[in-house]
């Protein structure tokens, strides 16, 4: 298994645990990510709030990138699939807009055909190859563990744009859970809005989103949640101080993204994952870990 | 046999909303308003709903079913039978119960004529209508379709949490005028949206594009009204900053500079919030979260500043 590997900013930045811990998984599983050192942002949306061309001819640009070097793209952030794939959408639906984009990239020596696939870590994890081989190298099930998922609108939203079977009702990540030994606890604000995106613009309104999520998966019995989504983490982790403040329930619940909780299974101690980095503290998953065997 | 889980209220008898199972066979083809009427006409003639067109027209009959907005008449029902062979159906969220599966719809009107749904002219109207052409009407057309069926008010992530936020339908309206090419009030419309409440408070959490039966889908409609707010030079709030912050950072290192994002989104000389900040960046610094103060660029970060030149941003 070979792939591109869009990176994002986030992994780059704030969530440096998601690279570190991205690598160890792809590691540990045999899966070759090449590293898309030249890909732009994908903007996140916001770029195409200004201008929508623009932000799909970056995109485009970073599928060209992929293209050349025959391989699917794969993203390790929820937010960046779901903005890759309403560009690649944009330009399939529409000959005249990708020859336009097509133009524009041609100058910088590029160029999009639509070859390339782009997934989600996830999406990659669960088809059947990626399940056989998670089973097979699995050194440390992490039975006894609940684990709350949190999926993050983009991989959901719109559902014609989603990898997920059944996007309304997904066991997507549940089904990984599940292989690697974890119990998955199902809540209903699993496929809801974290709020990150309005965490500038109406914090209130954005914390009591990540809040009563939260809230959700720790009544429901959950020792962890784990996102596929950097922004995700950011909200539900770093913002945590300010979300108890707000709910006022004295709870905390340590947020693990997908890559984390997959690199433990395969062998690798927290501190080589970063999990000391968080902002809310991660030691009650150490405790509940076995030793590897 | 199939089990249609109803939620069912009438305060004049019981203050709590309950719920009440009734079984049915679903007759081939039959929609879930046909299971509804079914019910009604032969099990318990009091429950209460609204319906009319039967063909998704009217906006009538959006209710819950299994959790998500719907309109009852577009759905097969058996497309929505769980593994247990039941079908939960509930009020739309995000608006009060009056009796069953009858909501208030007043918020959600309130809102929509907040947005001033009326076309906006300085010169008295001419002696026939006022034309557009095709490409001209091509840009509000998405937004003309809406059939005020309030799904995606129903499921609208920020609605739950902050009901002074216009909506999704309201601001899918709002396009329809902003983008109008005979309306002669952009600028002051494209103001007015971008107050708290407005389209900036929209977290993108795509369920109004997932639950609208119509092109309407109001996410993408706000995009647009966004487009126009930063063209016509309305700044001065966070989320246009965070919006040119972001392109900056992007045309200058191919990447975001999460470090600069949060600082100019508030606004260099908005002191209340910037000490708002302090806690997280704080908090972020001791664990060393904090991105490399030196912002890398991509590589090959040239050619992306070529294609902002080249589409002149
Ligand atoms: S979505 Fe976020 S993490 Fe992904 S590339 Fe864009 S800014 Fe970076
Ligand atoms: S849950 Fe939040 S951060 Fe995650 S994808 Fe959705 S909006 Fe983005
Ligand atoms: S995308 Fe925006 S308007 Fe639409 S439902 Fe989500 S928060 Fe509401
Ligand atoms: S925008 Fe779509 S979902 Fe919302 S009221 Fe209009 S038709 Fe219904
Ligand atoms: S009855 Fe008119 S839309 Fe369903």
């Amino acid at each position: 298994m070979k792939f591109a590997l869009f990176t994002g900013c986030v992994s780059q930045g704030a969530t440096r645990e998601l690279m570190v811990s991205t690598k160890k998984a792809a590691e540990g599983l045999g899966i070759d990510f090449v590293e898309m050192k030249s890909a732009a942002c994908c903007g996140a949306g916001v770029v195409g709030e200004k201008s929508s061309i623009l932000a799909d001819t970056l995109n485009a640009r970073s599928f060209a990138i992929a293209e050349k070097q025959g391989l699917d793209l794969v993203t390790i952030c929820s937010t960046c699939q779901g903005v890759l794939k309403k560009t690649e959408c944009n330009l399939k639906s529409d000959p005249e807009y990708k020859k336009k984009i097509n133009h524009i990239l041609s100058e910088g020596g590029h160029q999009y055909d639509g070859t390339s696939r782009i997934k989600h870590f996830a999406n990659i994890l669960a088809t059947d190859e990626g399940m056989t081989r998670l089973k097979e190298r699995i050194k440390r099930p992490l039975t006894g563990l609940k684990v709350a998922a949190f999926y993050g609108c983009y991989v959901l939203r719109p559902s014609g744009l989603s990898d997920f079977d059944n996007p309304d009702n997904p066991t997507g990540l549940e089904d990984i859970f599940e292989v690697l030994g974890a119990t998955p606890v199902y809540y209903p604000s699993r496929t809801k809005c974290c709020g990150f995106p309005i965490v500038m613009m109406n914090k209130t309104a954005s914390l009591e989103m990540a809040g009563n999520a939260l809230v959700d998966a720790i009544e429901s019995g959950a020792d962890c949640v784990v996102t596929g989504c950097p922004l995700c983490h950011l909200n539900l982790d770093s913002y945590q101080p300010e979300i108890d403040k707000l709910m006022q329930k004295k709870y905390s619940i340590p947020i693990l993204h997908l890559p984390q909780l997959v690199a433990l299974a395969l062998g690798y101690s927290p501190k080589e994952l970063d999990m000391d980095k968080h902002i809310v503290s991660t030691l009650n998953i150490k405790r509940k870990l076995h030793p590897v065997g | 046999m199939a089990t249609f889980r109803i939620k069912r209220y009438n305060p004049e008898i019981k203050p709590e909303p309950y719920y009440e199972d009734f079984q049915l066979e679903i007759p081939e083809g039959a929609t879930l308003l046909d299971c509804i009427n079914q019910i009604k006409w032969t099990l318990d003639g009091t429950l209460t709903y609204r319906m009319s067109c039967r063909s998704a027209i009217c906006g009538s009959c959006g209710m819950k079913a299994n959790g998500h907005a719907q309109l009852a008449c577009q759905k097969q029902a058996t497309s929505l039978l769980d593994k247990n062979d039941t079908i939960t159906v509930e009020p739309l969220g995000n608006m009060e119960p009056v009796k069953d599966l009858v909501v208030d719809f007043e918020p959600f009107w309130d809102k929509v004529n907040k947005i001033k749904p009326y076309l906006q002219t300085d010169d008295s109207p001419p002696k026939k209508e006022r034309t557009q052409s095709p490409d001209q009407f091509h840009l509000i057309d998405d937004a003309s379709t809406c059939i005020m069926c309030g799904n995606c008010y129903s499921d609208c992530n920020v609605l739950e949490v902050d009901d002074k936020f216009l909506g999704p339908a309201a601001l899918a309206k709002a396009q329809r005028f902003v983008g109008d090419s005979r309306d002669e009030r952009t600028l002051e419309r494209v103001t007015e949206l971008s107050e708290p409440g407005g389209i900036w408070d929209c977290t993108h959490c795509g369920e109004c594009v997932e639950r609208c039966p119509k092109p309407a889908q109001p996410f993408y409609r706000i995009k647009e009204v966004m487009a126009v707010a930063l063209e016509q030079g309305v700044h001065n709030n966070n989320g246009a900053r965070h919006a040119l912050s972001f392109v900056k950072s992007v045309k200058s290192s191919g990447r975001l500079n999460e470090n600069m994002i949060p600082v100019e989104s508030m606004g260099y000389f908005n002191i209340k919030g910037l000490m708002e900040l302090i806690p997280i960046g704080l908090r972020m610094l001791l664990k060393r979260k904090i991105p490399p103060i030196i912002h890398k660029s991509i590589e090959d970060v040239k050619d992306v500043k070529r294609i902002f030149k080249e589409l002149g941003q």
